[in-house]
């Protein structure tokens, strides 16, 4: 089931339209990574979703539910460009965001409590946010973005700025939060984050979506048919050997053997490749290519 | 409404908390006390008695100066000259020398002396001879001694107002005026000061990126209205610990010092007499009748009306331009960029800090009645007319004015702070502000 449906988003500002006719549907208990170049109208989209601003036309259901103001509190959202009152306390502050989220004053205290330990930054409960590090500040607006506990979770770039220990923390815990029964809905052009995390994307350039779906399946719809070979001792020459309906797309010497690319007609022929090849060498490793999707990403937006 | 509530608590908690608003909530009433009561003090130390030697050749005025507490007169049997020389060794501060006149009657004076006689001295001395040269011209002119002191009779002007009932009371305009003048003063000054609160507060929101977490949370408006409510309430707070700690200073220091002060104001009082005309200070009587009228004039005063329409005029004066500096708090990224919007801000609020005296000189007056029903000078325009007395449906329509006017500079402003608070970058011009208005 789905369970955010953007339906037909249109947005316009001025002269400039932000979202034209976007639809996306973000499957409950998914990790979604929302994807396109800067200012292709990602962030729009997430402010429509969080009720910041309105769409001109098209609807968004939560849950089946046309949004309404009741589903903030189902809603936690990092976005980009973030902050803190630099001359606030820092538990003070994270009270303040909690409740604002709907939370009790009890409930708030509690969790913030549970939270800050498990962070590290406990000790700075009374401390003032300027005496923050970055990275600790960041620690801070992940945890009011969770505490809640929303069905919804948006992070628009939240990698940003971390550093690499922090990122895989952070990366666990969102995992864990999916785990949990979150859904996760994650604004990036980090490509090496979206494959390791993402099981669903969806690619947004010049205000239209123009690529939806799940990760491997894109993947597989994206892949050429190329295998990569890697085999020990002298060259074999492939051409002889090979039928003729297999491309050779490119061979070279490596390191204790040779490698090659090699086109086959349809995946089907895998086998009768390596059963020729395992006749005249030893195969050291034999697989299909299969685009990154930084390089679907780059394709499609240069194409489009 | 709920959620409203925690930024109004957040807005006015962080700005109580201050180090600023607690040594402001202090200071401001020892310096308003102080700048009661010191000068007071001042006056009343640096007044010793001058001396006054008086070289008089044309022989008029030998008894024309009566002694006051600050002044004496001594005649001075020598002539001018060797007056001049010895006047210091002789403990005289200065000389005052009467020429022997080439007509009838002097027409000039002279005081000499090697510091400034000040205008007590001068004017006391002048109005002295200018009173004896009247009376002895009238008696030349054969006027009998009856009918001149007759003239000494001044009109003792009362102005009295009449209500709807038929009731008659006294007012003293130089009250009005006083009271008039610091209520309007005070509402502008709370409108500025927190008004510019109110945009430092946004621009804070945005300068620190806090803004887009805040309203995934709360609708910007609430935030917009929790802000200005918060802050308002940061106002009546500062307003009330002055009101209560200049009270209790004022009075601690009356009840302590009481004698001095009763001399001070005796003094105030005679210096006050012996300025406009020493003649007056004959009459004992008066002093008493004084105090007395200026205790029926305060009683006089309509309190629950004042009071009633200062505490209206300072919070809706305060809340529409509140919503203003909002506005412009969002429009903009960094404070340099403010001065462009805030200029047709406080245009308003100086015009009618500008006409105040105009509006005391003619309360009741054309320019009185439409400054105090446009929205943007009422709440100051107002509250100069109200001790004068104004006709309740003046009051209420410029109320409802300024009500109607609230709300709808709030609607806009909400409209321009829900764009402006997202916008980074280039400082929009006015026509971009009004697009945003537009947006759905």
């Amino acid at each position: 089931m789905d369970l955010l449906v953007v339906e037909n988003i249109t947005k316009t500002f001025a002269k400039h339209r932000a979202l034209n006719d976007v639809s996306i549907n973000v499957p409950e208990g998914s990790i979604y990574g929302l994807l396109g170049p800067n200012g292709a109208g990602k962030t729009t989209l997430i402010r429509i979703i969080n009720q910041i601003t309105g769409p001109d036309s098209g609807k968004v259901l939560l849950n089946g539910e046309p949004l309404q103001p009741k589903h903030i509190a189902n809603i936690g959202y990092l976005p980009e460009e973030r902050g803190l009152y630099k001359k606030m306390k820092v538990g003070e502050q994270a009270m303040y965001l909690a409740m604002l989220k709907g939370l009790s004053k009890k409930e708030a205290k509690d969790q913030l409590k549970i939270w800050f330990k498990k962070f590290d930054i406990a000790p700075w409960w009374d401390k003032k946010v300027e005496e923050l590090s970055k990275g600790m500040a960041q620690k801070v607006q992940f945890i009011v973005t969770i505490l809640h506990k929303p069905k919804l979770l948006i992070f628009d770039e939240p990698f940003s700025g971390f550093d690499p220990v922090n990122q895989e923390i952070l990366k666990a815990e969102i995992l864990d939060l999916r785990d949990q029964g979150a859904t996760v809905i994650f604004s990036t052009h980090n490509m090496s984050s979206v494959e390791e995390i993402c099981d669903h994307i969806a690619l947004i350039n010049k205000s239209k979506k123009i690529l939806e779906g799940s990760v491997s399946e894109i993947r597989d719809t994206y892949k050429k048919g190329t295998y990569e070979l890697e085999y020990d001792g002298n060259e074999v020459e492939l051409s002889k050997f090979l039928p003729i309906n297999f491309e050779i797309i490119s061979k070279q010497k490596i390191i204790k053997g040779h490698k090659a690319i090699i086109k086959l007609p349809s995946p089907t022929y895998s086998n009768e490749l390596l059963s020729t090849m395992m006749e005249h060498t030893h195969i050291r490793l034999f697989k299909e290519i299969i685009p990154s999707m930084n390089e679907i990403f780059i394709d499609k937006v240069t194409q489009d | 409404m709920n959620k409203i509530w925690l930024v109004i608590q957040r807005e006015y908690l962080t700005r109580v908390q201050k180090k600023s608003f607690i040594i402001m909530s202090i200071l401001g009433p020892v310096l308003m006390a102080a700048l009661m009561i010191v000068p007071v003090y001042l006056a009343k130390m640096s007044d010793e008695v001058k001396v006054v030697g008086i070289v008089d050749e044309s022989g008029f005025f030998t008894e024309a100066f009566d002694n006051s507490d600050k002044i004496k007169f001594e005649t001075m049997r020598m002539d001018i000259n060797s007056a001049k020389e010895a006047y210091e060794t002789m403990n005289y501060d200065m000389v005052l020398y009467i020429p022997e006149p080439s007509y009838t009657y002097p027409t000039r004076i002279f005081i000499y002396s090697n510091k400034e006689p000040g205008m007590l001295v001068e004017n006391y001395v002048r109005s002295s001879i200018n009173n004896d040269l009247r009376t002895m011209r009238l008696k030349d002119a054969g006027v009998s001694n009856d009918v001149i002191s007759a003239m000494k009779n001044k009109i003792d002007l009362k102005s009295i107002s009449i209500d709807e009932q038929g009731l008659e009371e006294e007012r003293s305009g130089t009250l009005n005026l006083i009271l008039g003048f610091v209520l309007a003063l005070s509402i502008y000054f709370f409108i500025f000061m927190y008004g510019t609160q109110v945009m430092r507060g946004v621009l804070e929101e945005k300068t620190s990126r806090i803004i887009e977490v805040i309203i995934s949370s709360i609708k910007p408006f609430q935030l917009m209205m929790g802000k200005i409510i918060g802050i308002a309430f940061v106002g009546l707070t500062q307003l009330l610990i002055w009101v209560i700690l200049t009270a209790g200073i004022v009075t601690g220091v009356q009840s302590t010092f009481s004698t001095e002060l009763d001399e001070i104001e005796k003094y105030q009082s005679q210096k006050t007499g012996q300025m406009i005309d020493p003649s007056d200070k004959v009459e004992v009587t008066k002093d008493y009748g004084k105090t007395a009228e200026f205790v029926s004039a305060i009683l006089s005063i309509d309190f629950k009306v004042i009071i009633g329409s200062f505490l209206f005029y300072f919070l809706f004066g305060y809340l529409l331009y509140g919503a203003l500096f909002a506005a412009v708090g969002s429009a903009v990224d960094n404070e340099t960029d403010t001065q462009q919007f805030i200029m047709p801000i406080t245009v308003p609020l100086i015009i009618s800090i500008i006409t105040i005296q105009s509006i005391a000189n003619n309360p009741d007056g054309p320019l009185a009645f439409w400054f105090s029903m446009i929205p943007l000078t009422s709440p100051i325009s107002m509250m100069v007319r109200i001790p004068y007395g104004v006709p309740y449906w003046e009051l209420a329509l410029s109320m409802f004015i300024l009500i109607l006017t609230f709300v709808l500079f709030t609607w806009f402003a909400g409209k321009i702070y829900r764009v402006g608070i997202l916008m980074y970058g280039k400082k929009p011009s006015y026509k971009e502000i009004w697009k945003w208005i537009k947006y759905s």
